[in-house]
């Protein structure tokens, strides 16, 4: 029959076409290669990829595909959690709270102490170690009810400043408010982190037949290395007169003295004091321990903290009962995996055994019920 | 004829008078009607401008945000961004920002160009040239430029630039011949014809003189209907008044044919013609699965607001205490001790809103587009949908609904030129029970000299010659045929000479292929002269025949008859009809063999007619003519009194044979309508063909079968019941089978069970959607729907246009409220493409207006089922997939965030670094969804096309429903715990290095980091079915992306940022056993569930879709095994599967 074809096209554009970009590049293409695309014509011929059929791996996802992995994973994890756990329970760790709440502790009369009170309230507290910590010691001290994660705290702080920029020095970030100027003046280093570091004095004596024998505790190495050195910087200039380096600046509010003054030694001092860049790593929860001292076994005849009795000097500036917070001393042992930590070493025992058990499971059904699904298969 | 053609017309002029409230008034040429006529109103008509275009240059900015930014999400990030900038949040306004500016920009560009193109083509439509007449001159003018009132001139092929009435043309009749192929399908020419005042004009001068006025309806939709009045004036007489039909109406986007040129005067122009009027506006199409995601986003936007809601709360109640608000360590600025509680309150709110808005990405919807997008270019590549012969692939002109390929339920298919040629060809004739069949040679056999003929069962004697050439000549004298004049006197010559085709004319395309095809046994009919027929038999001579009465056809009688006289005096009436109007009236002939080839043939698809004859004596002619002079005469029930003599005069025929004529059917539609039918999609035939045709074409695709019963809805069985008794009737029928079985799903494969199949017309429908007086419409429809939902196919014919639309709305408003899917290739499908949730074009012979307003075109319809099958199913599976891991991957990114603020006072401190934050979704987790839309193939391609009943695994959103979503949701809420108090208790108030160093927050949030965007990617890994290189690279790529950006993040102290709190820390958290140890751990822990849950529910309840995988894994198996050389990768697998 007739058809009323081609002239009749043009009579109707109303609703015209939205002719996609891809259309139009297509038939753009078309003319461009003087014959029509996806013919096999050499050089116009759209490759695998394009129809959908590159050569392709595809797995699926069955109980007999499945079973091999759980059974792998559930010999490996037993183990290595069988070995988490053991290392972790070997490790030796010793926690004392000094906080004071209770009246019968010697530092119950320090509770009520504010910053600045002088002199330092100071207390003594007496322990035990019931087994030897045979290795290096790392002592820690942890506070609790503590929010260094707290929105405005976590900000508030200024790099810039503590990487030695003097222009920040001089004219801190405006995240650090309300810590930002004190009397006219900037604060170095500025923020709530910085003006509320840890100051209590801790020192650990073994009580070796009434005697006094302080224990060395070693205040370098505790920081990150990168921080130590990278991004933590006194600002440029004379190393040696850190006080002429912080000229313009002012102490924060609840520090007893300026950042220049925290040790006596020149590489541990001002930003670079690893005391401040510890507390300046904000803690992830609102109960956390940071890294004090350390405490290095001297030789290798002697355990590095032998049985027997400890006391611990406090000198007690830091208030936590207005926030109903804790402090803690913490001595502990580290192995390979870190402190002791049992979470890891059940959870992977736990996995492997779940893995495991499933394995079996499925090894059930998969003879049960494989069977019948692969014999129903078998007519397609 | 005329007689009766006026009175109806009068009819229904005079019916229309007392609603045609408004109407218009048309002064042919701009001539003023002489003083003394009534005052018209003047009215003001729009130009002959068409406006397809949404923006203008200057509105372009506002008008684009301002319909940007009516999209939910779009809004919701804007809102976050102003937020953002207004108060003190935890995370830079850039983050959201950034990636907003991004998208709008896109938008507006792509729309912008869609925009300009859409110019580009109206203006070329509205300046291609028309000619009309200006002062007795031919003038050539912009088609915009026309007004209502202009005298047009339109040369042969050319297409009317408006409604026109028909006032003369260059035939002597004063009729023309048009194709309103474009406009409602039928490919036939039709006659129309001019006023006849007027049609003896014959050039410009005269028609310029033409002084007359016009009075019509206003414009509407109903291409068949029109109403309207000439008066033409002369000097002083009266106005002579003249009625205006359909007939005399020249429609926009129809074609003239065989007609040198035409005047005619324009009355509807522009927007307002009868096409533009039928055609609706192209309306923003969603797909199912972009409403899910509208769904989902506002669940998660109700999780968002609570989640902000609890934290809030939970803020003012932690901070009751003193020493929580403002401990001594950590003190407010005197400006925020100031500020009121309430807006403290809300600032707070606000802020964990911004903290958790990440929950809804805006990388989602960036990463959806261009899925869609790319995804696209898939189709337009296939190889295996390209046609060769026009040279043309499949067009994709809007990327949004690619998925809903996937979810179709109902196929609207046209008929002609969808699922046939369009190209009718004669195949048999059967004479007396003997099979010819023209142009095979069988045996060597030859009948009589003519080439090409063949019988198939033995020669018949010689009474059967006798009858076989009666039969012949019936075939050539029983038709309204036509024949090209141009070939004019020589055409006689050539077609007796060189053996060449007339060409042939006439309104049913059967009647030229019957034609045709005798003219290939040896008789060919040449033209109508004076009343004489005249054929050249196979030996050369000419016969004529006088001709004495055409008994024409009508669809009630479904025959029609004519009387001749031969040369040698004997006056015969040949009959030609449908079977079941022919035999009734036969009393000689074999009538049994006859009817068995024909049922045979109609169930092949094949449309058939009986041709009977019978003889005349002179005397008996005599009354018969009689008969037909009284009938038309007749003043009163003329065409009933007609339908009475036609009744008595076809009786006691002798039954000479039956013809067979193929609509010839496109290429593998049979196979691809069941395909479809066997994907659990009910294909709807819907054409404004005859019935008989239709169902033809219907049996020949195997919609219909041997053992479809066939229920009727169509007017003749309406005026024999109500249309209240038919569809209760049928109703009953349909339900006591569905009832006594339970609803097969597989309607593809219940051979064995009673199939329904339902026929309806037009008119019918009209009547069912027409609103009932009580108001009760509903019940029709629910009821005919019933009917419907309980046929495997249903025919739809004699459809209007709109009606389509019509049908495809009901059907899409039911209450399961499927997807539907039309297709077609003429003008006349162009509303039901529009109104189906996909419109699907041919490009074929009817023009491209089916192709340019669908959403995707192909060439031929055997490609939808690729299309279907293949490309909707990839893309929908894909596409569900991207959206439901979107939004599991921000659960597990953000619900850490949201635990994390139980431990940090309810601060709104971020757990990741703001570098996380902002690259989580643009970087590292971005591209291998992206590339796993854009590959995977969970089925193999030809799986998918062998087996078309995976489709129905996906049926009805499978994907996306609630239960998917809310597992996908907890498994993120899982994953996000396990990320969350694995690192808690790992970190809890222990050190994890071994050097007795401690770790800050910012590990912590690294940790968990890391954590999830392994397990993220992972997950992803395990849905993956097909690895290809690409898949490798991008998804084991994006993780070492991630590892080197971590590590160069924290390596360098970035001078441009204040802040260097990343420093260091992913290397340090490296240096850590524990940090790998409890990261392999929350990894496998994360992913365990999702394994166990996959593997289980394969092997207890398989979907069809695993069980072809497992079957396609174990023949690879199998082929691995055979061949010893075969793929590697599957030996593992097999091993594990023995």
């Amino acid at each position: 029959g007739p058809s009323g074809g081609g002239p009749g096209s043009r009579a109707e554009r109303r609703l015209l076409p939205l002719l996609s970009p891809m259309a139009v590049n297509y038939n753009a293409k078309e003319e461009a290669d003087g014959h029509p695309s996806g013919v096999g014509a050499a050089g116009g011929r759209p490759g695998a990829c394009q129809q959908q059929r590159l050569p392709a791996w595809q797995p699926i996802l069955t109980a007999g595909t499945v079973l091999p992995a759980f059974f792998i994973i559930g010999l490996i994890f037993i183990p290595i959690g069988i070995g988490i756990f053991v290392t972790s329970n070997n490790i030796r760790e010793y926690e004392i709270d000094y906080t004071g709440t209770d009246s019968s502790s010697p530092c119950n009369k320090c509770l009520n102490m504010s910053w600045n009170s002088t002199p330092p309230c100071t207390c003594t507290i007496n322990f035990t170690l019931d087994h030897p910590f045979e290795t290096n010691v790392f002592m820690y001290y942890g506070l609790s009810n503590f929010y260094q994660n707290h929105r405005r705290y976590v900000k508030s702080r200024d790099d810039s400043q503590l990487n030695g920029d003097n222009s920040s020095l001089l004219n801190p970030s405006k995240e650090c408010e309300p810590y930002r100027t004190s009397e006219g003046k900037p604060i170095a280093p500025c923020g709530a982190i910085a003006n509320s570091m840890f100051n209590d004095t801790l020192e650990l004596f073994r009580i070796d037949n009434e005697t006094r024998i302080p224990v060395v505790l070693n205040k370098k190495g505790i920081a990150w290395w990168t921080d130590k050195n990278v991004k933590f910087r006194n600002p440029s200039g004379n190393a040696h007169n850190l006080t002429a380096l912080f000229q313009g600046t002012t102490k924060p509010v609840n520090w007893p003295k300026p950042v220049y003054m925290l040790d006596s030694e020149a590489d541990n001092n001002g930003f670079i004091n690893e005391d401040f860049i510890v507390w300046m790593r904000t803690a992830a929860l609102p109960t956390f321990r940071k890294l004090y001292r350390l405490i290095e076994r001297e030789n290798n005849l002697q355990p590095t903290l032998q049985a027997g009795k400890y006391s611990l000097d406090i000198t007690y500036n830091y208030p936590v009962h207005s926030f109903d917070g804790r402090k803690r001393m913490i001595l502990s042992t580290i192995s390979w995996m870190g402190g002791k930590n049992p979470f890891l070493g059940i959870a992977y025992i736990t996995v492997g055994s779940i893995c495991f058990f499933l394995g079996v499971v499925l090894l059930v059904i998969h003879h049960k019920y494989g069977n019948r699904n692969n014999s129903a298969d078998i007519p397609n | 004829m005329d007689c009766s053609l006026i009175r109806t017309l009068i009819n229904r002029y005079c019916a229309g008078e007392e609603n045609w409230v408004d109407n218009r008034t048309i002064y042919v040429g701009h001539r003023e009607p002489p003083l003394g006529t009534e005052a018209y109103i003047p009215q003001r008509y729009p130009d002959n401008r068409i406006v397809s275009s949404k923006y203008t240059f200057w509105n372009f900015v506002p008008k684009n945000l301002f319909e940007q930014f009516r999209r939910i999400a779009n809004f919701y990030f804007l809102i976050i961004f102003l937020v953002q900038l207004i108060i003190d949040t935890p995370t830079s306004p850039v983050t959201s920002g950034l990636p907003l500016f991004f998208v709008i920009t896109v938008t507006a560009i792509k729309q912008g160009y869609e925009d300009w193109l859409r110019h580009k083509a109206d203006n070329a439509m509205n300046q291609c040239p028309v000619h009309f007449i200006q002062h007795g001159k031919l003038v050539r003018k912009q088609s915009r430029k026309l007004r209502v009132g202009d005298i047009v001139m339109v040369k042969e092929d050319e297409t009317f630039p408006c409604d026109l009435i028909f006032l003369a043309s260059s035939r002597g009749d004063g009729t023309c011949f048009v194709t309103t192929a474009s406009l409602d399908g039928e490919s036939s020419h039709k006659t129309y014809c001019a006023v006849q005042d007027t049609k003896a004009f014959h050039n410009e001068q005269d028609i310029d003189a033409l002084h007359a006025t016009i009075e019509c309806e206003q414009p509407q939709p109903d291409l068949y209907k029109f109403v309207g009045r000439i008066n033409v004036y002369h000097d002083s007489n009266e106005p002579i008044v003249r009625p205006l039909g359909s007939e005399n109406l020249l429609l926009r986007g129809a074609t003239l044919k065989n007609t040198e040129r035409i005047f005619g005067v324009a009355i509807y122009t522009g927007m307002e013609t009868k096409m533009a009027l039928n055609y609706q506006s192209k309306s923003q199409k969603r797909s199912a699965v972009e409403k899910s995601m509208n769904v989902f986003l506002i669940v998660y936007l109700c999780i968002l607001i609570s989640k902000a809601i609890i934290n809030t709360v939970m803020k003012y109640i932690w901070q009751s205490d003193p020493a929580h608000d403002e401990p001594w360590y950590n003190e407010k600025t005197e400006s925020e001790r100031k500020r009121n509680l309430i807006l403290r309150a809300f600032t707070d709110f606000l802020a964990f809103m911004v903290l958790f808005n990440y929950i809804i990405p805006v990388s989602m919807y960036v990463t959806v587009e261009m899925q869609k997008f790319l995804g696209s270019y898939f189709l337009t590549w296939d190889e295996e949908m390209f046609d060769e012969d026009t040279g043309e692939g499949p067009l994709v002109n809007t990327s949004d609904l690619n998925e809903e390929l996937g979810q179709v339920e109902y196929v609207f298919t046209d008929k002609t030129g969808t699922l046939t040629e369009n190209n009718m060809e004669f195949v048999e004739c059967c004479i007396e029970g003997h099979v010819y069949i023209p142009h095979v040679i069988c045996n060597g056999q030859i009948l009589h000299d003519c080439t090409g003929i063949d019988m198939i069962d033995s020669s018949p004697g010689g009474s059967g010659k006798e009858r076989e050439e009666l039969f012949f000549r019936a075939l050539c004298l029983c038709h309204t045929v036509q024949v090209k004049e141009d070939d004019n006197v020589d055409g006689v010559k050539k077609a007796q000479l060189s053996g060449r085709s007339c060409v042939y004319i006439s309104s049913s395309p059967d009647e030229v292929a019957l034609v045709e095809g005798v003219q290939r046994l040896g008789y060919t009919y040449l033209r109508l002269k004076d009343k004489f027929m005249e054929i050249l038999n196979p030996k050369n001579d000419i016969e004529r025949f006088e001709l004495l009465e055409i008994l024409s056809f009508d669809s009630v009688r479904r025959r029609m008859s004519v009387i001749v006289q031969s040369m040698s005096g004997d006056i015969f009436l040949f009959c030609k009809g449908a079977d079941s109007s022919v035999f009734p009236r036969v009393t000689e002939g074999k009538i049994d063999q006859i009817r068995s080839r024909v049922e045979r043939n109609a169930v092949e698809g094949l449309r058939t007619l009986c041709v009977a004859y019978k003889k005349f004596t002179h005397k008996e002619y005599d009354g018969v003519h009689r008969l037909l002079q009284n009938a038309k005469l007749a003043l009163h029930d003329r065409e009933k009194k007609l339908a009475e003599a036609y009744e008595q005069i076809e009786k006691n025929l002798i039954l000479l044979g039956a013809t067979a004529v193929e609509d010839q059917l496109q290429e593998k539609a049979a196979d691809t309508i069941e395909a479809l039918q066997k994907a659990g999609i009910k294909v709807w035939v819907l054409t404004g063909d005859k019935m008989e045709t239709a169902a033809a074409t219907c049996y020949a695709c195997k919609l219909f079968r041997r053992n479809t019963q066939l229920l009727e809805l169509t007017t003749k069985k309406i005026e024999e019941q109500s249309l209240h008794d038919v569809l209760f009737d049928l109703s009953k029928t349909v339900l006591k089978h569905s009832g006594s079985l339970t609803r097969d799903n597989f309607s593809g494969l219940s051979a064995d069970m009673q199939d329904y199949g339902l026929i309806i017309d037009g008119a019918a429908l009209s009547l069912i959607m027409k609103p009932r007086e009580d108001g009760n419409s509903g019940n029709y429809r629910e009821l005919f729907l019933e009917i419907c939902r309980n046929c495997s196919a249903v025919l739809c014919c004699r459809m209007a246009p709109l009606q389509k639309a019509q049908i495809v709305k009901l059907i899409k408003l039911s209450k399961e409220h499927p997807i539907t899917l039309a297709i077609g290739d003429g003008a006349n499908d162009v509303s039901m493409i529009l109104e189906a949730h996909v419109g699907i074009g041919i490009t074929g012979k009817e023009g491209r207006q089916a192709a340019r307003n669908s959403d995707y075109a192909i060439p031929k319809f055997k490609h939808l089922k690729k299309m279907l099958l293949v490309h909707g199913h990839f893309y929908y599976v894909r596409i569900s997939e991207l959206v439901q891991y979107f939004f599991y991957k921000n659960v597990c990114f953000i619900f850490p965030q949201f635990l994390y603020q139980f431990f940090c006072g309810f601060s709104q401190q971020p757990l990741y670094d703001t570098a996380y934050l902002t690259l989580y979704n643009i970087s590292f987790t971005s591209l291998p969804i992206l590339l796993y839309s854009l590959m995977e193939q969970h089925v193999s391609i030809d799986m998918l096309k062998r087996e078309p009943s995976l489709y129905r695994d996906i049926a009805k959103n499978a994907l996306l429903r609630w239960r998917v979503f809310i597992y996908w949701t907890f498994l993120g809420l899982f994953d996000a715990v396990v990320f969350f108090f694995g690192a808690y208790f790992l970190f809890d108030n222990t050190t994890v290095a071994s050097n007795g160093q401690m770790f800050g927050n910012w590990t912590f949030g690294t940790l968990v980091f890391t954590v999830l965007v392994f397990t993220v990617t992972l997950k992803l890994a395990l849905d993956t079915h097909y690895w290809t290189w690409i898949n490798h690279f991008v998804i084991w790529g994006s993780l070492l992306f991630y590892i080197i950006f971590s590590l160069l993040w924290g390596g360098i102290i970035w001078p441009f940022l204040n802040y260097q709190r990343m420093y260091y820390v992913f290397m340090q958290m490296l240096s850590s056993g524990p940090a790998w140890l409890g990261i392999i751990l929350l990894i496998t822990v994360s992913l365990l569930p999702d394994v166990l849950k996959k593997v289980l529910c394969r092997q207890l309840w398989p979907t069809a879709t695993e069980r072809t995988q497992k079957s396609m894994k174990h023949k690879t198996t199998l082929n691995a095994l055979a061949n010893s050389d075969g793929p590697l990768l599957e030996g593992t697998l097999s091993a594990s599967e023995a």
